[in-house]
C-alpha cells in the first residue's frame, strides 16, 4: 500500500511537468493552429533562468588570500559575492539560497518576451503553411536554442538546489496515519505539484474569467467570426503565445531542483509532450492536463519492479503502449473535439 | 567492315561505372605500394582525435580535446614537457614522433556508435590520420575499435570503463590505458567492507547498456564475496531522466545501500534523487544508509554539486595525487587552461604519448610493430605508478584509486578525496577471467 502510494505521488509529480508543458502545447495550438515543437526548448530556457539568475547572484569579485594555496600552489583567489558584501554575509547568502523560487519572478517577463518574439519574428510567417513546414522550422528553432545555451552553459547539468528550508523529505505517511518512515517523499517534489496545479488554475481561471481570456475562447471555437466582430485576434492570439511561453518556463524553472538543468532536457520531454497532447486529443485544454497526469502515474507504476519483471521493457514502451489503445479506442484521445486537425 | 558504335548511353554508363570505381572508398583498399595504412610520407604525420564535442558529454570530450592538444605541444617539443619528463621511458626526444612533426585532425563522436564510426573513419580516410584515439563512452568505444581493427589503424581508447572493451570485444588493433568495471569493483569492495561492514543488503540500479551491465555483474560479485547480499538490480533506461520511480521502492526493500551504476547525466539525476528522498538521512536495519557511486569523474560530481559528499566511489586518476609525474602533468595543464585536468584529460594524454613511445621504441609507425612495441610493456612516470600494458588483452594493469565525495571543499575543483590507493596486484585478473571471456584478440591488421 504504501510502495502503491508512492508511486501515485511519483505519477503526479511527472505528471505536473507533462501536464504544463503539454497545457502550453495545447494553448498554442489551440489558438494559433501551429504544431510547436521548440516548446520542449522553452522548458528548458525556464530552467535555465534560474540558472542565470544563480550565476548573477553569485556574481564574485577575487580577493587574494596569501595564507591558502590553489592546485598550482599559488596564493588562492576567495570569491566573494557582490551581493553579500552588499547586503551583508547573511541576507546575501538567503538570497542567492532562494534563488529559485525567486528566479520565478525574473523569468515571467522573460518568457513572455522570448513567446511574444518568438510568435512574430518566425512563427507568424508559417502560418499558412502545411503542418510539416510548422514543424520542421519550430524543431530546427529547438535545435538552434538549445546550442545557444551549451554555449554559454556547457553540457554538463548545473545544480540549481531548492531553498535550504525545502530540501530534504518529510514523512507523509505518518501524517496519514501509516507507520513512520514508510512514505517519505521529498518536500521539493511536493512544492512542485501544488505549484504545477496552482499554474494550471491561474490559466483556466484567466481563460474562464476575464474578458480577455472570453475573446481567446470565442476565437479558439471560431476565430473568423470573432474577427468580423471587429476584435484584433490575432494579437491576442499572439499574447496567448507568450503566456503559453512563460508557463512551460515557469515548468522548467521549478524543475531544476528535481534534476540539474542541462541543455537538452527540453527535448527530453518534448517528444512525451506530444503523445500527452494527442492523448488528451488535439485542441483539448482539460484534456491535456488529464493525460498529463494520467501518463506520468502510468509511467510511475511501469518503473517499478513487479512490473518490469512481469513485462520486460514495459517502463521504456508504456507511454506509447497507452497512447495507442487510446487513439485505436478514442481517435481524438481522451477528450478531443470533433473537427480539430480532421480538414 | 568494321564499324564502332559509340553511343551517348554507352559513354554515359562506362563513365558512371569508372566513376563509381575511382569514388570507391580507400580505406580497405590501399594501394599496395605503402607498407601499411596511412604510412606518413612527408615531414608530418597525422593523428585522430575522435572525441564527443557535441550532445551530453561535450564538456568531458572538450578536455579530452585541451590534454590532446597539450600532448601534441609536448611531443613536438613546445611546452614544459608535461609527464614527458617524468616517464620512464626515455624514448621521445621532443622532436615529433621519429622526426617527424605531430599534426592532429579532430572527429565528433556525438557518443553516438554510428557518428563515431563515420568520424573516424573520415579522418582515416580523407586526413590520412595514422591512429585514432578518445571518446567517452564504451559503446562508442567499441564501435570505433572495430572499425579501426577492419581499417588497420591503432586505437587508443579514452574514456571507456567496460569490461567488454578488453574482454569479449577487445581487438588486436586497439589498446586502453583507462580503468575498467570489474577493477572498480575489486577495489572498492575491501574499503565497503571496512568502511560498511560485511553484514549489508544492496540494491542496485544500473544503466541499461554494456558499460552499466558490466559495472553491475562486477560489484555486485566483489560485494558478494566479501558477504554482502544483493536485495535487487533493477536496469534503467539510458534515456531516463527522472529516477524517482526508482528510487521509491528502495525506500522499503529491506536494503541498506544503494549502488548507483549510473555514469554522467544518469549518474547525476539518480543521485540527486537518491538524496532528495532522504536516503542518507535514513536508518535501516539498524544501520546508517548508505549510496555508493562506483565509477566518479569530477566533471560530473560537480553536476550532482553538494550530494557526493561523502559518497565512496573510483576513479582512474584524481589532479591531487602528489606523485612527480602527476604534479608535473597538473602544472603543465593548469598553466595553460587555469584548472585542473580531468580523468578523462590524463587518460587520453597517457594515450598519446605512449602511443608515441611505442612508436620510436618500435621505429615504425606500422600498427603491427606500435602494437608490438606496446604489448607487454611496463612503464611508471604518467600519474598512476608502475604500469603495464598486458599483452594477451591490451588492458593497462595499474593502480585505482577509491574516493570520497569531499565534506568541506576548498575550491570548484575539490570535489574528490584520494581514501585508499589500491595496488595493482589487487586489482589484477587472469586474461580468461569470465567477465572478459567470449572475445578473440585476433592478430593484427596493418591495412594494407
Amino acid at each position: 500500500m504504501d510502495a502503491f502510494l508512492l508511486q501515485i505521488l511519483n505519477g503526479l509529480d511527472k505528471g505536473s511537468a507533462y501536464a504544463l508543458i503539454a497545457l502550453g502545447l495545447t494553448l498554442i495550438f489551440g489558438t494559433l493552429g501551429v504544431v510547436n515543437f521548440a516548446h520542449g526548448a522553452l522548458f528548458m530556457i525556464g530552467a535555465f533562468c534560474a540558472v542565470t539568475l544563480q550565476r548573477l547572484f553569485t556574481l564574485s569579485f577575487e580577493t587574494i588570500d596569501p595564507t591558502r594555496t590553489d592546485f598550482l600552489g599559488n596564493p588562492m583567489k576567495v570569491k566573494t559575492p557582490y551581493i553579500e558584501s552588499w547586503f551583508g554575509p547573511d541576507i546575501g547568502a538567503a538570497i542567492i539560497d532562494w534563488s529559485v523560487p525567486l528566479a520565478v519572478l525574473f523569468s515571467i517577463p522573460i518568457m513572455l518576451g522570448i513567446g511574444y518574439a518568438m510568435e512574430r519574428g518566425l512563427i507568424k510567417h508559417f502560418y499558412k503553411r502545411p503542418h510539416a513546414d510548422q514543424i520542421l522550422v519550430t524543431f530546427g528553432l529547438a535545435i538552434v536554442l538549445q546550442e545557444v545555451v551549451k554555449y554559454f552553459f556547457g553540457a554538463n547539468p548545473i545544480q540549481t538546489p531548492a531553498p535550504a528550508a525545502l530540501r530534504g523529505s518529510v514523512d507523509l505517511g505518518q501524517m496519514i496515519g501509516f507507520q513512520a518512515n514508510a512514505i517519505i517523499y521529498p518536500i521539493w517534489r511536493l512544492v512542485y505539484f501544488f505549484f504545477a496545479a496552482g499554474v494550471i488554475a491561474a490559466v483556466f481561471a484567466f481563460l474562464q474569467f476575464t474578458t480577455f481570456g472570453m475573446v481567446v475562447r470565442a476565437g479558439m471555437a471560431d476565430r473568423e467570426t470573432v474577427g468580423l466582430l471587429g476584435i484584433n485576434i490575432d494579437r491576442r492570439f499572439t499574447i496567448m503565445f507568450g503566456i503559453a511561453a512563460a508557463v512551460a518556463g515557469l515548468a522548467g524553472v521549478m524543475y531544476g531542483p528535481l534534476n540539474p538543468p542541462n541543455y537538452h532536457m527540453g527535448m527530453d520531454f518534448l517528444v512525451l509532450s506530444f503523445v500527452v497532447v494527442v492523448v488528451g486529443g488535439m485542441g483539448s485544454l482539460p484534456g491535456a492536463v488529464l493525460a498529463g497526469f494520467l501518463l506520468g502515474v502510468l509511467e510511475s507504476f511501469a518503473s517499478t519492479t513487479w512490473a518490469t519483471t512481469t513485462i520486460p521493457g514495459i517502463n521504456q514502451i508504456i507511454i506509447y503502449l497507452v497512447a495507442i489503445i487510446i487513439l485505436l479506442t478514442r481517435p481524438r484521445g481522451l477528450m478531443g473535439r470533433k473537427g480539430v486537425m480532421e480538414d | 567492315m568494321t564499324k564502332t558504335t559509340v553511343t551517348r548511353r554507352g559513354v554515359l554508363k562506362s563513365g558512371a561505372t569508372a566513376g563509381a570505381g575511382l569514388a570507391l572508398p580507400t580505406i580497405f583498399t590501399a594501394s599496395s605500394a605503402a607498407a601499411y595504412m596511412n604510412e606518413p610520407t612527408g615531414g608530418t604525420v597525422t593523428l585522430g582525435f575522435n572525441v564527443p564535442q557535441t550532445g551530453p558529454y561535450a564538456d568531458e570530450g572538450a578536455d579530452e580535446l585541451r590534454a590532446y592538444e597539450l600532448a601534441v605541444e609536448h611531443l613536438n617539443g613546445g611546452g614544459d614537457g608535461g609527464m614527458m619528463n617524468t616517464f620512464s621511458s626515455k624514448a621521445l626526444q621532443g622532436n615529433g614522433i621519429l622526426g617527424k612533426k605531430v599534426q592532429f585532425v579532430t572527429g565528433d563522436t556525438q557518443t553516438k556508435s554510428d557518428a563515431a564510426r563515420a568520424s573516424a573513419k573520415s579522418m582515416i580516410e580523407k586526413d590520412g590520420a595514422i591512429m585514432i584515439t578518445g571518446g567517452s563512452s564504451s559503446g562508442v568505444a567499441i564501435a570505433v575499435q572495430g572499425l579501426c581493427q577492419e581499417a588497420g589503424v591503432i586505437f587508443m581508447a579514452g574514456l571507456t570503463h567496460s569490461n567488454d572493451t578488453t574482454g569479449k570485444d577487445k581487438k588486436a588493433n586497439g589498446f586502453r590505458h583507462f580503468f575498467n568495471a570489474y577493477m572498480s569493483g575489486a577495489a572498492l569492495a575491501p574499503v565497503l567492507a571496512a568502511q560498511y561492514g560485511t553484514d549489508r543488503k544492496a540494491y542496485h540500479l544500473t544503466a541499461d547498456y554494456t558499460w552499466g551491465w558490466t559495472q553491475e555483474e562486477s560489484i555486485k560479485a566483489a560485494t558478494e564475496a566479501l558477504g554482502w547480499q544483493t536485495v535487487n538490480t533493477v536496469k534503467t533506461p539510458l534515456a531516463a531522466t527522472d529516477f524517482s520511480s526508482y528510487i521509491a521502492p528502495v525506500l522499503n526493500s529491506g536494503a541498506d545501500v544503494l549502488i548507483l551504476n549510473h555514469y554522467g547525466g544518469n549518474m547525476v539525476n539518480s543521485l540527486t534523487n537518491a538524496v532528495q528522498f532522504g536516503l542518507r538521512d535514513k536508518m535501516v536495519n539498524g544501520k546508517h544508509f548508505e549510496i555508493v557511486v562506483p565509477l566518479y569523474s569530477r566533471l560530473m560530481a560537480k553536476g550532482a554539486g553538494e550530494n557526493v559528499k561523502g559518497i565512496l566511489g573510483s576513479t582512474n586518476w584524481h589532479w591531487s595525487l602528489q606523485d612527480d609525474a602527476s604534479k608535473a602533468f597538473v602544472k603543465s595543464f593548469g598553466t595553460k587552461y587555469g584548472f585542473p585536468p580531468s580523468q578523462a584529460a590524463h587518460t587520453v594524454y597517457c594515450q598519446t604519448l605512449l602511443y608515441a613511445d611505442a612508436c620510436e621504441r618500435a621505429g615504425t609507425f606500422n600498427p603491427c610493430g606500435v602494437a608490438q612495441a606496446l604489448e607487454g610493456f611496463e612503464f611508471d612516470g604518467l600519474g598512476n605508478g608502475k604500469t603495464l600494458y598486458r599483452a594477451a588483452d591490451h588492458q593497462c594493469f595499474k593502480d585505482v584509486l577509491v574516493v570520497r565525495g569531499k565534506e568541506n571543499p576548498t575550491s570548484e575543483f575539490d570535489l574528490l578525496e584520494v581514501v585508499e590507493v589500491t595496488p595493482a596486484g589487487q586489482v589484477t585478473y587472469p586474461p580468461d577471467h569470465p567477465m572478459f571471456s567470449g572475445g578473440m584478440l585476433g592478430t593484427c591488421n596493418a591495412g594494407a
